[in-house]
C-alpha cells in the first residue's frame, strides 16, 4: 500500500473556502488524512516521507474540463499517454476529454474504452465526455443513462450547431432525468464561414468574421431551453461581454447554469493574429480588446466558474495553410497553470480564487466529489508549485506532440515542482 | 494628385507587392509614374524590351483568371522575361499538396518573380514568407488585388488628369470584393472622396472605419460623381441570400442610362471585368462613350510592366 507522505512548510490553498495559509498536510493511503495549520511540526510517523515545501504553493491538482485527446482515431496527434505525460508535468491531475474523436464517443462501449485505456496508459484521471446526439448528427439523442453508468461525466455536441430546437429540447429534458451535465460550445450557423472575430481587423484582412451575436444567440436559446427543461448546463467557453451578461442574467434565476472561459480569451485578443498567424485561429475566436479586458476585469466574480486550457492540438500540416483553410485550435495543457497565474500576478484575482476556478469548481460541476478540494478524506491529487519562477516558452520544448501554442516566446511565471495523484508522486523535480 | 517627379536615384522600398495597405504612398506613386512611361512605350512597335531578360516569372493561379493572368503574362513577355503559367485551380489541393509545398517546390526552381492568385485571404503574404523571390499578389480571397487598384488609378488619371478631390463611387458587392478594398485604400490615400454604394448585405461590417461615405441608395451615391466603378456580382451570392434576385438587384443597383445621367455628364464608367451584363451593368452603358473598361485592360499591361520592372530592380 501507499506510504504516508507529509508535506510541511507549504502555502496551502483551500479552494473551496478560498483560503490560503501556511501549514502542513499528511497523506495516508492515497487520501488527505490530516491538515495542520502550523508549518513545521515534529510529527513522527513510521514509514513516512517528509517533503519540505519551502513555502511553495500546495494545492489540489488542476482539473481541466475541456481537452481534446486524440483517442480514439487521432493517435497521430495525441494519445492518452502523451496527454498524461504533458499534464502531470504541468500540474493537471484530471481532465475531461471531448467526444468529437473518430469514432465519436456516442456509445457506452467507447466510454469504457477510454476509461480502460486511461487506467493502462495514464497516470492522471481522464473523464470522458460523451456526445449529446448520435454521431453528432443532431437528430437522435445518445443513451444518456447508460453512458453515465459507463462513466461519462457530461454530454456535448462540441462545435456542431443544431438547427433542430426540438431535438435540443428533448435531449435537455431527457438529460435532466439523470441530472446529466450538458456542456455546450456556443456557436450558431452565423459563424459557418467565419474564421476570426468580426471586426475592423477582419474587414481589413478580408477574412470572414464570426459576429459576437452568433455566440449570444446560441447561448440564449440553450439557456431558455435549460430553464424550461431544468437540466444542468455548462457553457464551455464564453468569449464576449454579451455572453457574460447573458450568463449573469440566467445565474440569477437558475443554480444549474455554469460557464467557463478559455485562457486564450483572457490573455490574447484578435490583434495577436497579426498577418494571418494560423496558430491564433481558435474557437471561440480571439475577440476584441474591449471584450478581453471586460472578461479579465470580471474574472474574480463568480459568473465565470472555471478556466480551461481549451487544449486542441493540431499537426503542423493543418496549420501551415492559408488562414481560412487552416484548422482551429491551440495546445494549452502545458501553459494553463502559468498563463492563469499571470492573472494573479497582475492583480486580477486572488490566488485561492484562481485555484478554485481551476480545481474545486470544475470538479464540482463534473460531480467529481473526491477531487478538486483540500479537505480531509478527499483523494490526494495534489500539486506543489513555485508560483514565481520566470521562464520563456519554447515551443520545441513542449512535451505534447503538436506545438501549436499561442504562447510561443512569451514570458511565463510559475513552475510545477511535484505532482501527486492518489497519494503517488507521478512527477517531481525536487530531491 | 500631382504626379511626383522621381529622379533616377529613387530606390523603392518594396520587396513584394502584397497589398495597397502594406505599400508606402511614395512607392505607389513611383509605380504610377513608371506605369505611365510604359503606357507610352507600349504605343511603339516593336513592343519588346530586355528589362527582364534572363529573369523567370511564374504565374501561379489557384483561381481561374483570364484577364489578370494574360495581362501579367504579356507584361512579363514584353519585358523579356521567361514566363511560366501554372493554373492549379483546386487540383493541387485535391492531390494533397499544400500552398506551402507548392511554394517550396517553385522556390527551388529559383524564379525571380512569383505572381499568385489564391482563393484565401493572406495566401500571398504566406507565400512571401516562404520564398526568396518577389511575390506579387494577383488577388487573395476577399482581401486585396493591388495591381487592379493601380491600373484603375492610372485609368482615372488618364481621363481626369488628377485623383485628389475627385468624387468616386464604388458600387456593388463590396463585401466580397478585393478590388473594392484595394481601390478604396489606394484612391483615398491619393485624396479622392469615396462613395460606397451597395445594399447593406453586401457591405462588410465596420466598413465605416474607412474614410468613406456609404449609400444604400444608388441614385444618392452616384450624384455628381466623376467616376463610377462597378463591381462584378458573383452568381453564388444570390444563392446565399445576400440579395433576392438578379432582377431586383439590377433595378436598384444596376447601372443603366437613367442612373448614369445623375452622375456628372463627363463621368467615366469602370468595371474590373468580367461583366454580368444586365445584372450590374446595362449593355448600353458598358459600351457607350463614357465607358473606359477597355482602357482599364490596356492600363493593366502597363501597370504590371512597371511593377515587374520595379520588383526586379532590387
Amino acid at each position: 500500500m501507499n506510504k504516508s507522505t507529509l508535506f510541511k512548510n507549504a502555502l496551502l490553498i483551500d479552494p473551496k473556502n478560498e483560503k490560503e495559509f501556511v501549514g502542513a498536510i499528511l497523506i495516508k493511503e492515497g487520501i488527505i488524512c490530516e491538515i495542520f495549520s502550523s508549518p513545521d511540526l515534529n510529527y513522527s510517523i513510521s514509514n513516512c516521507d517528509i517533503i519540505d515545501c519551502k513555502n511553495n504553493v500546495l494545492s489540489p491538482g488542476l482539473v481541466d474540463m475541456w481537452v481534446f485527446v486524440g483517442e480514439p482515431g487521432y493517435e497521430h496527434i495525441e494519445t492518452i499517454e502523451d496527454i498524461s505525460n504533458a499534464a502531470k508535468a504541468s500540474g493537471i491531475t484530471s481532465i475531461a476529454c471531448r467526444p468529437d474523436t473518430n469514432p465519436i464517443v456516442d456509445e457506452p462501449e467507447l466510454v469504457e474504452y477510454i476509461k480502460r485505456k486511461s487506467i493502462d496508459k495514464s497516470e492522471i484521471n481522464i473523464y470522458p465526455i460523451a456526445a449529446l446526439t448520435k454521431k453528432h448528427c443532431g437528430e437522435t439523442m445518445t443513451e444518456i443513462g447508460s453512458l453515465i453508468e459507463a462513466g461519462a461525466v457530461g454530454f456535448s455536441d462540441v462545435y456542431k450547431f443544431n438547427n433542430n430546437t426540438n431535438v435540443i429540447k428533448n435531449a435537455f429534458t431527457y438529460a435532466s432525468n439523470y441530472d446529466a451535465l450538458i456542456l455546450q460550445h456556443s456557436n450558431s450557423d452565423l459563424d459557418k464561414y467565419g474564421v476570426v472575430n468580426e471586426s475592423e481587423l477582419s474587414m481589413r484582412l478580408g477574412l470572414p468574421g464570426v459576429p459576437t451575436i452568433s455566440e449570444a444567440i446560441s447561448l440564449e436559446r440553450e439557456l431558455m431551453i435549460t430553464k424550461y427543461a431544468s437540466n444542468r448546463y455548462h457553457s464551455i467557453c464564453i468569449s464576449t461581454k454579451e455572453s457574460y451578461e447573458i450568463i449573469e442574467r440566467y445565474k440569477d434565476q437558475l443554480s444549474s447554469v455554469t460557464c467557463g472561459i478559455s485562457i486564450n480569451n483572457l490573455k490574447l485578443n484578435e490583434n495577436d493574429i497579426g498577418t494571418y498567424r494560423t496558430f491564433f485561429k481558435v474557437r471561440p475566436p480571439l475577440r476584441s480588446e474591449a471584450d478581453r479586458s471586460f472578461l479579465l476585469e470580471n474574472i474574480s466574480n463568480d459568473i465565470v466558474d472555471i478556466i480551461t486550457s481549451n487544449h486542441d492540438p493540431q499537426g503542423t500540416e493543418s496549420k501551415r495553410l492559408p488562414f481560412e483553410e487552416a484548422e482551429y485550435g491551440a495546445v494549452g495543457i502545458e501553459t494553463l497553470l502559468s498563463a492563469s497565474l499571470s492573472l494573479y500576478h497582475e492583480g486580477h484575482i486572488s490566488l485561492p480564487k484562481l485555484i478554485k476556478k481551476l480545481t474545486y469548481n470544475p470538479a464540482k460541476i463534473l460531480n467529481l466529489d473526491n477531487i478538486g478540494s483540500l479537505e480531509v478524506g478527499k483523494k490526494a491529487d495534489l500539486i506543489l508549485f513555485d508560483k514565481d519562477t520566470p521562464w520563456v516558452l519554447d515551443a520545441d520544448k513542449l512535451k505534447t506532440k503538436c506545438k501549436n501554442t499561442t504562447f510561443e516566446n512569451q514570458k511565463m511565471q510559475g513552475k510545477v515542482l511535484l505532482t501527486m495523484v492518489g497519494g503517488n508522486i507521478i512527477y517531481s523535480t525536487i530531491n | 494628385m500631382n504626379i511626383t517627379k522621381f529622379d533616377s536615384s529613387y530606390t523603392p522600398q518594396l520587396k513584394h507587392l502584397l497589398g495597397i495597405d502594406k505599400t508606402s504612398q511614395l512607392d505607389l506613386e513611383f509605380i504610377i509614374s513608371k506605369s505611365l512611361e510604359w503606357f507610352d512605350k507600349n504605343k511603339n512597335i516593336p513592343k519588346k524590351f530586355d528589362v527582364l531578360r534572363g529573369k523567370t516569372q511564374i504565374n501561379l493561379f489557384f483561381e481561374p483568371s483570364t484577364r489578370t493572368q494574360s495581362s501579367f503574362e504579356l507584361a512579363g513577355k514584353r519585358l523579356g522575361a521567361d514566363v511560366i503559367n501554372m493554373s492549379l485551380k483546386q487540383s493541387s489541393v485535391t492531390k494533397g499538396e499544400t500552398l506551402i509545398d507548392t511554394a517550396v517546390t517553385l522556390n527551388a526552381m529559383k524564379p525571380d518573380l512569383l505572381i499568385v492568385r489564391h482563393h484565401s485571404a493572406g495566401a500571398a503574404e504566406l507565400l512571401s514568407q516562404k520564398v526568396d523571390c518577389s511575390v506579387i499578389n494577383a488577388g487573395d480571397g476577399s482581401h486585396e488585388h493591388p495591381t487592379q487598384a493601380i491600373l484603375d488609378t492610372l485609368t482615372i488619371l488618364h481621363h481626369k488628369k488628377r485623383i485628389e478631390g475627385l468624387k468616386i463611387a464604388i458600387c456593388g458587392d463590396i463585401l466580397h470584393s478585393r478590388v473594392a478594398r484595394s481601390n478604396l485604400l489606394m484612391l483615398s490615400m491619393l485624396g479622392a472622396n469615396i462613395n460606397l454604394v451597395a445594399p447593406t448585405t453586401l457591405l462588410p461590417m465596420n466598413i465605416d472605419k474607412f474614410k468613406v461615405n456609404i449609400y444604400n441608395d444608388m441614385r444618392e451615391g452616384i450624384k455628381n460623381v466623376d467616376v463610377i466603378m462597378m463591381l462584378r456580382l458573383q452568381n453564388e451570392r444570390m444563392l446565399s441570400s445576400y440579395i433576392p434576385s438578379a432582377r431586383e438587384y439590377f433595378r436598384y443597383y444596376g447601372l443603366d442610362e437613367e442612373k448614369l445621367s445623375i452622375a456628372k455628364s463627363d463621368a467615366i464608367v469602370m468595371h474590373p471585368g468580367p461583366m454580368n451584363r444586365g445584372v450590374e451593368i446595362d449593355t448600353s452603358v458598358a459600351d457607350n462613350v463614357q465607358s473606359v473598361i477597355k482602357d482599364q485592360v490596356e492600363m493593366g499591361v502597363a501597370a504590371r510592366m512597371a511593377i515587374l520592372e520595379i520588383l526586379s530592380m532590387r
